[in-house]
């Protein structure tokens, strides 16, 4: 039999129901492969083994009495990006700057997991604030990509990637501001799904760019993201920006057929910077989906060239208005001894915050300061109304967008982080989703001859997370990609 | 070239500070940065209103009724500060 910490979350799911094993198994054999690999992947930040056990040990005794009814998620291992807050445990958002945090309060996500009936073993590394793409940034240490431990994992959300990759965890959130889900997803050989801006529940996630933040899914199948996302997805009057829109029945969607589906491929998506690697994985995976039954075209996003510049004036302009609380006074550190209250604010803040965040605070005051506020934050919220209009004009024409989710394979541990600029060109293709507000889904499409995993986006207006997940699906059926045992 | 000076009036506003030598750092990414926004100038923008919130129109967004409802306990909105006295925010003397 597979090891339980290999099953899928529907594996699981059914051998709970069977009685194959407890939810007090399940936790051991996840918390032992925890200890098995994480001091070389590093995925966590904080695990709780005491506290997972008790868990699972209660989870037990309520279904055996019947006061927990059998969910989907119920008894299922997951772990949360560290910048979801969780009452009593850490939450730090890779940042010294929290390094005691102890929140008084859960994020409406972490609620309806541990309602549903989840085991929350932990919290993974991230890049500080979500502030990057290979959590590189994160003030702890380095997370390391379970394919190959020399490279990254990719980032924002790089530590719930690697964990669900290394298989230390059946699923995990991650939150998506330009990319972050999307882009370690596809790093790590999983499926990441960032849901329509509204669809979940800011409330709780520590703000990055409120304009462009959303939390989604990292799993091992399409099957095991769709049932987070269901669990997760719906309106909260805790946050005036959730939708109150019904939420569709993913798992019904995920088994409709896709055929006579309209696919379009961005052109502008396949030109100069893209790796010929993944290049041709996608053009053949498309190929797949088309055998499938779907048709194929080509279409245009004329504005693509302006999109790194715009999300790069727009969430830093967000942050260095969201990251103006931690004034050392309400929560978070506070250098000693300071000389009056500006001093305090200056040092405190000069001393928590690293070197990207800092970075960001100061673009981002720059383009809102005045002189400059029109040349830059005027024009690229202008800009993104074209990079959203290009968006719903392709899907007058199409389904859903089909592309590559990074330029290139993943990357080596330091080889982008002494230059900014070369890092925020590696999230070409994913910040657009979040300009426009639409879902945007990465799934593994290929494993190179190097043995690393080539992503694959798939795109969709507002609110058919259903519509992705459902062509995921099918591809993900058709493609038949056999995830490994990693690290090896 | 941003002048320094520039650089050091943002980092005043941001409540951020640099050393000489982190400043000379900073400096040169952020006029890497900054040039490359400078394309942003070509986007025809001519009579196209600004984006801040990408689905105001479609997702709707209601407000929840204004009423009162139970928020975190004193003890609990303190249990973070650097410094607290009687449940309040402890800072350095502001009035003379």
């Amino acid at each position: 039999m597979t090891e339980i910490n290999h099953l899928s979350i529907r594996q699981l799911h059914n051998g709970l129901k069977r009685k194959d094993f407890s939810v007090r198994e399940i936790a051991s054999a996840f918390l032992g492969r925890i200890s098995e690999v994480d001091s070389r992947v590093r995925a966590f930040i904080t695990v709780e083994p005491e506290r997972v056990l008790r868990d699972a040990e209660g989870l037990d005794q309520k279904l055996r009495t019947g006061e927990q009814s059998m969910g989907f998620l119920t008894g299922i291992p997951l772990a949360l990006k560290d910048n979801i807050v969780t009452q009593g445990t850490r939450t730090t958002a890779g940042s010294r700057i929290l390094e005691n945090y102890m929140p008084p309060y859960s994020a409406t996500v972490a609620q309806r997991l541990r309602s549903s009936g989840a085991l929350i073993l932990g919290k993974t590394n991230c890049d500080e604030f979500a502030m990057g793409s290979s959590t590189e940034n994160s003030a702890w240490f380095a997370t390391r990509n379970p394919w190959d431990l020399g490279r990254v994992p990719g980032g924002s959300s790089g530590g719930s990637a690697a964990a669900v990759a290394a298989a230390e965890v059946a699923a995990a959130l991650g939150s998506d501001t330009g990319g972050s889900i999307r882009q370690p997803a596809a790093f790590c050989g999983v499926v990441g799904l960032k849901p329509t801006y509204g669809r979940v529940s800011r409330y709780g996630l520590i703000a990055f760019a409120s304009s462009l933040d959303q939390i989604g899914p990292l799993a091992g199948t399409t099957a095991d993201a769709a049932m987070v996302l269901q669990a997760i997805a719906g309106h909260d009057a805790s946050d005036s920006t959730s939708a109150s829109r019904a939420v569709d029945n993913y798992l019904v969607e995920i088994g409709r057929d896709v055929k006579g589906l309209r696919l379009g491929i961005p052109k502008e998506w396949f030109g100069s910077g893209l790796d010929r690697t993944v290049e041709s994985s996608v053009r053949a995976a498309v190929s797949r989906l088309e055998k499938l039954g779907c048709s194929v075209v080509e279409v245009s996003l004329p504005n693509t060239e302006y999109a790194i510049s715009t999300y790069y004036v727009v969430a830093p302009a967000e942050a260095s208005s969201n990251l103006a609380r931690y004034d050392a006074v309400k929560y978070g550190y506070r250098s000693p001894n300071p000389k009056d209250l500006e001093d305090m604010y200056k040092r405190s803040r000069s001393e928590g915050f690293g070197p990207e965040v800092k970075r960001r605070i100061m673009i981002g005051t720059y383009v809102l300061s005045s002189g400059y506020y029109d040349a830059y934050f005027l024009k690229a919220s202008k800009v993104r109304t074209l990079i959203a209009e290009d968006y719903a004009k392709a899907f007058q024409e199409v389904d859903v967008l089909v592309g590559p989710t990074t330029p290139s394979l993943p990357f080596k541990l330091g080889e982008k982080t002494g230059d900014p600029l070369q890092m925020y060109l590696s999230d070409v293709y994913t910040v657009t989703a979040n300009l426009a507000g639409i879902p945007a889904l990465s799934m593994p499409c290929a494993i190179t001859e190097e043995n690393l995993p080539v992503g694959l986006q798939i795109l969709g207006p507002h609110f058919q997370e259903g519509l992705l997940l459902r062509v995921a699906h099918a591809l993900e059926q058709e493609l038949g990609l056999k995830r490994p045992i990693l690290p090896k | 070239m941003v002048p320094i000076d520039e650089v050091k009036r943002i980092a005043d506003l941001s409540k951020l500070t640099y050393s000489p030598e982190e400043l000379e750092r900073f400096v040169h990414h952020f006029q890497e940065i900054l040039d490359y926004f400078e394309h942003l100038s070509s986007a025809p923008t001519e009579g196209i209103n600004p984006t801040y919130h990408a689905l105001e129109a479609v997702s709707g967004t209601p407000f929840r009724t204004d009423e009162k409802r139970p928020s975190l306990a004193c003890t609990e909105a303190v249990s973070n500060a650097p410094q607290e006295t009687d449940c309040q925010f402890r800072v350095p003397k502001v009035i003379e």
